[in-house]
């Protein structure tokens, strides 16, 4: 194969299987627009588009729906703007029914209609609300435990460097039961410190971190000591303005994380005015589940907060993911 | 540099020691105690020492769990691994627009589960969704796929005209239809971790490779599949782990891991437990044995690991 041929090949296969990648979300956003007639007489794929018909007199225009038409008179029903029928079998000479259509037809009143349906507005701030403090604190304590297990020698260090890395290797399904009873026993059930205290922690961050401090040079720390510089003057004035990639990298991890986060939250949490934007979205998958395109809308503008920091770290942030797993 | 540091680094760790003793270590050993219980959702239950795990060795639904969360495992992991390797070293020759296809592939791995979940439920309608629109483009007749129970070998064979015993029906079109969003969703993150090994990969292999007139295709088999191989192993690893624990998609696009069960993971069926009939000692003794089985994996990979390292 000459490499011409190889490379178009190449370039082929990686844009059927990108478009396949990324179809559902251009379908998530066409449907999104649809009205929820157009989306179940499958008028539609990937374009909205509507057709209908308007009764036009000298009164104003209405939307009708064409029944019948004989001779030149027409037998319709008159719609009103949601499209229900207010008054069956009206008759119209045919002169005054036009027929209307529209490419692209696009109902973005949808996301109106689905963001006012439940109280979104709600889940959105409980979530930017757990997930910032969450990652404060996970950004305290990742550093300063970071800090002694990279550049402090202590009886102990290796127990409790292996205690932690054991600790990781427990996936979340297997303490979520006994999770809940010990935030049942000490009364943490539906409260907001039950989705972001024992979330403060992060040990993975650890490891980040502890990766990096390791690897700043021994002699900014002598020199800095000679000037007298204490312990934790170190961290705050040497190691952390030092560290701005890797804080970044990790204040990525845990906002996508929390953001996503699902499984916890839905357990820990009975109250309405709790629920986070995943617990609502899933609450709204429930009551709506007949209504496509509002469930389009909502999964839309769920997704939307975290699809525009990607876009706008992409490259920095695949290229934490890539580096985080090749350092396991 | 040896200071008088004494108790310091302790309190440097205490505050992360404290939060992962309150609320993992603890729990981790209180859900190896309640799997010992009777334990309903309030007090502190009665103790039935091995009841909990002698139950899960008779319950049928517990082990259809398993053959699930199995066939689901079984299927994800293989076709991510070779989708993803064949992406990443496609992605690795590429100059133009590589920004663009990297997105692309990444994305489904940075949007929540949850609201994906949705996409695809709907995407799966058997009337009003994309994949049967897919389907009638080419000539394939409309698949019932969530609500289908039947086993995909089954319904193939079927449709050739042979019968085949129960047993060889296969996971069901429902699970099928599950398994394809799992790969999708994380198809990304495995390239990405590919392309990161690939690139690691000195380039003086392929220029002697080149230089002695073996083709790309030898290269492939002969160069990059063996150097990329701990790479391999991590995501081997990391898909099995994570493919384990698949909940979201069922909770959101299946009715309770139905129809008839087919589609009911093991995270699911201890949520279910836990949370929906509140028998949570027994669901702790089934998030035990998913423990262990976990462990066993891990442990099991590291090995080999250890056996095939280049």
């Amino acid at each position: 194969m000459n490499e011409k041929v190889r490379m178009s090949f190449i370039y082929t296969v990686l844009s059927v299987f990108g478009l396949a990648m990324i179809v559902p979300f251009i379908w998530m956003i066409s449907t999104s627009l649809m009205t929820q007639s157009e989306f179940n007489k499958h008028e539609s794929t990937f374009i909205p588009r509507e057709r209908y018909h308007v009764w036009e007199t000298d009164a104003g225009k209405q939307k009708v729906l064409l029944v019948t038409q004989k001779g030149n008179m027409s037998i319709v029903h008159i719609l009103d703007k949601d499209g229900k029928i207010v008054k069956e079998y009206q008759e119209a000479p045919n002169s005054q029914i036009k027929e209307i259509k529209k490419i692209p037809s696009l109902h973005w009143n949808n996301y109106i209609k689905a963001f006012k349906k439940v109280p979104f507005a709600t889940y959105f701030a409980n979530t930017l609300y757990v997930s910032f403090l969450s990652l404060i604190g996970v950004l305290i304590t990742s550093m300063l435990a970071a800090y002694a297990f990279a550049r402090m020698e202590f009886t102990g260090r290796e127990f409790f460097f292996y205690l932690f890395l054991s600790m990781m290797m427990v996936p979340e399904p297997i303490y979520l039961i006994s999770s809940y009873v010990l935030l049942d026993k000490i009364h943490w059930l539906d409260t907001y410190q039950a989705l972001i205290v024992p979330w403060c922690v992060n040990i993975f961050t650890i490891f980040l971190f502890r990766q990096h401090f390791k690897s700043l040079p021994q002699e900014l720390f002598d020199a800095a000591a000679i000037d007298g510089c204490s312990t934790f003057g170190m961290l705050w004035r040497i190691m952390l303005p030092l560290s701005k990639p890797i804080i970044a990298t990790a204040s990525v991890f845990s906002l996508i994380g929390s953001w996503n986060s699902f499984m916890w939250p839905l357990v820990m949490t009975n109250r309405p005015e709790l629920r986070v934007l995943q617990v609502g979205l899933s609450y709204f998958n429930q009551e709506a589940s007949t209504q496509t395109t509002l469930l389009m809308a909502a999964s839309t503008f769920s997704i939307v907060p975290i699809l525009i920091l990607f876009f706008l770290a992409q490259k920095q942030i695949i290229a934490s993911y890539a580096k985080a797993g090749l350092k396991d | 540099m040896k200071t008088k540091w004494k108790i310091s680094p302790y309190l440097y760790i205490l505050p992360a020691f404290v939060l992962l003793f309150a609320f993992r270590l603890i729990p981790i050993i209180m859900s190896f105690v309640i799997s010992f219980y009777d334990w309903s959702i309030k007090g502190t239950g009665k103790f039935i020492g091995l009841l909990n795990y002698t139950n899960m060795l008779k319950d049928e639904v517990f082990w259809q769990s398993m053959s699930n969360t199995f066939w689901l495992v079984i299927i994800v992991v293989p076709a991510s691994i070779i989708f993803s390797l064949l992406f990443a070293v496609m992605l690795n020759q590429i100059k133009v627009l590589k920004g663009l296809f990297r997105t692309m592939y990444f994305m489904p791995f940075v949007t929540s589960l949850v609201a994906v979940s949705i996409v695809w439920k709907i995407m799966f309608n058997e009337q009003t969704g994309l994949m049967n629109t897919f389907l009638g483009v080419v000539g394939v007749e409309p698949q019932k796929w969530l609500s289908e129970a039947r086993g995909i070998f089954e319904i193939f064979f079927t449709g050739m005209g042979i019968t085949l015993p129960h047993w060889a029906g296969g996971p069901s079109q429902a699970l099928f239809a599950i398994i394809i969003m799992t790969v999708w969703k994380g198809l990304g993150y495995n390239t990405i971790i590919y392309l990161a090994g690939l690139q690691n990969i000195s380039k003086v292999y392929y220029e002697a490779a080149e230089i002695d007139g073996a083709s790309k295709s030898r290269q492939f088999w002969r160069i990059t599949l063996p150097l990329v191989s701990p790479t391999t192993f991590y995501v081997l690893l990391m898909t099995t782990i994570v493919s384990f624990q698949a909940f979201a998609q069922i909770y959101l696009m299946t009715d309770k891991g139905g129809p008839l069960n087919t589609t009911k993971l093991i995270v699911y069926y201890i949520y279910e437990k836990g949370f929906d009939t509140l028998e949570m000692g027994y669901a702790s003794a089934v998030a035990l044995a998913l423990f262990v089985l976990i462990l066993g994996l891990t442990i099991f990979q590291k090995r080999l690991e250890k056996h095939v390292n280049y």
